[in-house]
C-alpha cells in the first residue's frame, strides 16, 4: 500500500531524515518509534507533502513523490497530526464536516456513526472545538481524518500529553480500527502501546532506521526493549 | 427625534459602505495575511466599467451595476492569479509589497489608457430618489446600501456555516496548512477569498460612484483608507469585527459631523481619528481580537 524508499526530508536547509526505507502493507498497522527529533513526524510530513523531502513515496502503486499535498489525500490518505490540530474555532460538527469534504454522499452517515462511537463528541457537536479537552480533540481529531474514508491513516502520536485512562482509549479505538483491516501508520513515543498493535516496526533515531522487525522480535530483544521503554 | 433618526439613517449608509469594504480586506486578510492595498484599485476597476458601459450607450441601471459588480470581482481573482499567488506562501512583507507593486501599477494604467482626469457616470439616477419615510429625508442611496450590506452580511454568515468552502475559509485562518490536509485545494480557497472580495468592492462601488458622480484612477484611495481603519477598530483579520468596525467608524464620523460646531467643521476627520486613537488605548488589538492559537499543542 505505502512503499517508501530512500526518503529524505528537509525543514529548510536542514536534513532531518537520511534515506529511510520502510514499507507498510495493505490492512497493517506499522509503527515508527523512537525519541523526540528522531524524525517520526518529519517522515509523516513528507509523506503529506507538507515537508520537502527527496526519494520515492509510492502510494497504490502509483509514485505520489512529486504531488501537491490536497491530491496525496485524496487518493486516499488520511492524516491525524501530531498536537491534534483541530479547527479551534468551528465546533465539532463543522469539523467532521471538513474531514469529509470531499466524501460529501457519506458525510452525514459517517457523522451519525461517529457520534454512536464518542457519545461526547455527540454530546458537544455544537461546541467550538477548542474548548474540549486533549482527549476529546484527539478523538475528533482521528474521526476527522477517517470521514474521507481513507485507504490509509497516518496517526501522529496519539497518545501524546493524555492521561493514561484516555490513552487506553484512544488505543481501544485504534485496535477497532485495526480489527477492521485499516491500513495504519503510527509514529509513537509509547513503544510498549505502540507494539501491542503493530504487526511491523521501525526504530527511528536521528534520521536513521537503527532496527526494524515484527512486535515478536523488539519483544524478544532485551536490549532493544530496555532501550525503547527507556525511551517512552 | 426626528433628527436623531435622520442622523441614524446616515451613520448606517456611511458605515455600510465602510464594513462591505472592511469585509472584503479582512477576508484574504484572515486566510493569507496579506494586507491588499490593491484594493482600492478594484473599486476603480467597477468604476471604470460603468464607464465603458456609458460608452457602449448601455444605460440600463441593472446591467451597469451588474457589469461593474463582476468587473471588479473578475479583475480581484485575476489579481490573485498574476500577482498574489507566486508570493503566496512567502514572507508578508513580501506580500505587503507586491499589493503596493499592483496598486501603483493599475493607477498609472488607469491614469496613461483612460485619463487623470474624473469621467462622469449618471447612470445610477435610481439611487438619487429621495424616499419620503416618517418625515425623514432618506434618499434611495442610503436605503438601498443599508438593505443591501444587511443582506450581504447574512448571506456571508450562512455562507461561511453552511458550506463546506465557507467551512474551510474559517479554518484556513487557523491553520491553512490542515486544511490542505483534509483534502481541500488550497487554490479554490484563495480564490473564493479574492472572489467575495472583488464582489464585495463591486457592490462598495456602486455606492461610492453614486455619491460622487464620477471615476478617477484614485476613487477606492479614500474608501479604503476608511476601510483599512475600521478593520483596525475591529480587530484586524476578524470578519465581525470588520463588519463592526465599519459601522462604529460609520457612526462616529457621524457623530463628529453633527456635534462639532460650525467653526470646527474643517476638522473633523481629526476628531474621528482622535477618537479611533483612545479607543486603541482601550483595546489595542481592536474589538474583537481575531483567534491566534492554533488546535492544542504540546
Amino acid at each position: 500500500m505505502l512503499v517508501v524508499q530512500n526518503l529524505n526530508v528537509f525543514h529548510g536547509p536542514i536534513e532531518a531524515v537520511h534515506g529511510i526505507s520502510f514499507t507498510v502493507k495493505e490492512g497493517s498497522c506499522v509503527s515508527l518509534l523512537g525519541p523526540n527529533g528522531a524524525g517520526k513526524t518529519s517522515t509523516i510530513s513528507a509523506i503529506t507533502g507538507v515537508a520537502k523531502s527527496t526519494g520515492r513515496i509510492m502510494f497504490a502503486d502509483e509514485d505520489i513523490s512529486t504531488l501537491p499535498v490536497e491530491i496525496r489525500i485524496r487518493k486516499g490518505i488520511a492524516v491525524s497530526p501530531e498536537g491534534r490540530r483541530v479547527f479551534a474555532n468551528l465546533s465539532v460538527k463543522e469539523n467532521l464536516r471538513l474531514g469529509g469534504a470531499y466524501n460529501t454522499a457519506n458525510v452525514d452517515r459517517l457523522i451519525a456513526e461517529w457520534f454512536e462511537t464518542f457519545p461526547i463528541l455527540a454530546e458537544r457537536r455544537d461546541q467550538m472545538a477548542g474548548t474540549l479537552s486533549g482527549g476529546e480533540q484527539q478523538m475528533l481529531a482521528i474521526a476527522r481524518a477517517l470521514m474521507s474514508e481513507p485507504r490509509i491513516l497516518l496517526l501522529d502520536e496519539p497518545s501524546l500529553g493524555l492521561a493514561p485512562k484516555i490513552v487506553t482509549q484512544i488505543f481501544e479505538m485504534i485496535k477497532r480500527l485495526k480489527e477492521k483491516r485499516m491500513t495504519i501508520l503510527l509514529v509513537e513515543q509509547n513503544a510498549t502501546l505502540a507494539l501491542r498493535l503493530s504487526d511491523h516496526a521501525y526504530l527511528l533515531n536521528n534520521g536513521l532506521i537503527v532496527a526494524d522487525g515484527t512486535a515478536e522480535t523488539f519483544g524478544s530483544n532485551d536490549a532493544l526493549m530496555a532501550e525503547l521503554t527507556g525511551l517512552a | 427625534m426626528e433628527f436623531v433618526a435622520q442622523q441614524i439613517m446616515n451613520a448606517l449608509s456611511f458605515g455600510a459602505e465602510y464594513a462591505l469594504l472592511a469585509l472584503g480586506l479582512a477576508i484574504v486578510f484572515s486566510i493569507m495575511g496579506l494586507v491588499n492595498f490593491a484594493h482600492g484599485e478594484i473599486i476603480a476597476v467597477g468604476g471604470y466599467t460603468m464607464v465603458a458601459m456609458a460608452a457602449l450607450s448601455l444605460n440600463n441601471p441593472l446591467i451597469v451595476v451588474g457589469a461593474a459588480i463582476l468587473a471588479a470581482a473578475i479583475g480581484a481573482v485575476t489579481l490573485e492569479r498574476v500577482a498574489f499567488r507566486p508570493v503566496r506562501y512567502a514572507d508578508p512583507t513580501t506580500g505587503l509589497l507586491t499589493a503596493f507593486g499592483v496598486s501603483i501599477v493599475l493607477q498609472n494604467l488607469f491614469l496613461l489608457l483612460v485619463s487623470p482626469r474624473p469621467i462622469a457616470v449618471t447612470s445610477l439616477y435610481f439611487l438619487e430618489w429621495p424616499i419620503p419615510f416618517v418625515g425623514l429625508r432618506i434618499s434611495s442611496l442610503q436605503l438601498f446600501e443599508t438593505i443591501t450590506t444587511i443582506i450581504v452580511i447574512v448571506v456571508m454568515m450562512l455562507f461561511l456555516k453552511r458550506t463546506v468552502l465557507g467551512l474551510a475559509m474559517r479554518a484556513a485562518a487557523l491553520d491553512f496548512e490542515m486544511v490542505r490536509l483534509t483534502g481541500i485545494k488550497a487554490n479554490r480557497v484563495f480564490a473564493a477569498a479574492f472572489l467575495i472580495s472583488g464582489l464585495l468592492a463591486g457592490i462598495a462601488c456602486v455606492f461610492i460612484m453614486a455619491r460622487r458622480g464620477s471615476v478617477d484612477p484614485h476613487l477606492g484611495f479614500d474608501p479604503v483608507l476608511m476601510a483599512f481603519v475600521a478593520c483596525v477598530v475591529g480587530g484586524f483579520g476578524s470578519l465581525p469585527g470588520a463588519v463592526i468596525g465599519g459601522f462604529l467608524l460609520g457612526a462616529i464620523e457621524v457623530a463628529m459631523l453633527v456635534l462639532l460646531p460650525q467653526s470646527l467643521g474643517g476638522m473633523t476627520e481629526a476628531f474621528v481619528f482622535g477618537s479611533i486613537a483612545l479607543l486603541l488605548i482601550w483595546r489595542p488589538d481592536g474589538i474583537l481580537t481575531p483567534p491566534r492559537e492554533k488546535g492544542d499543542k504540546q
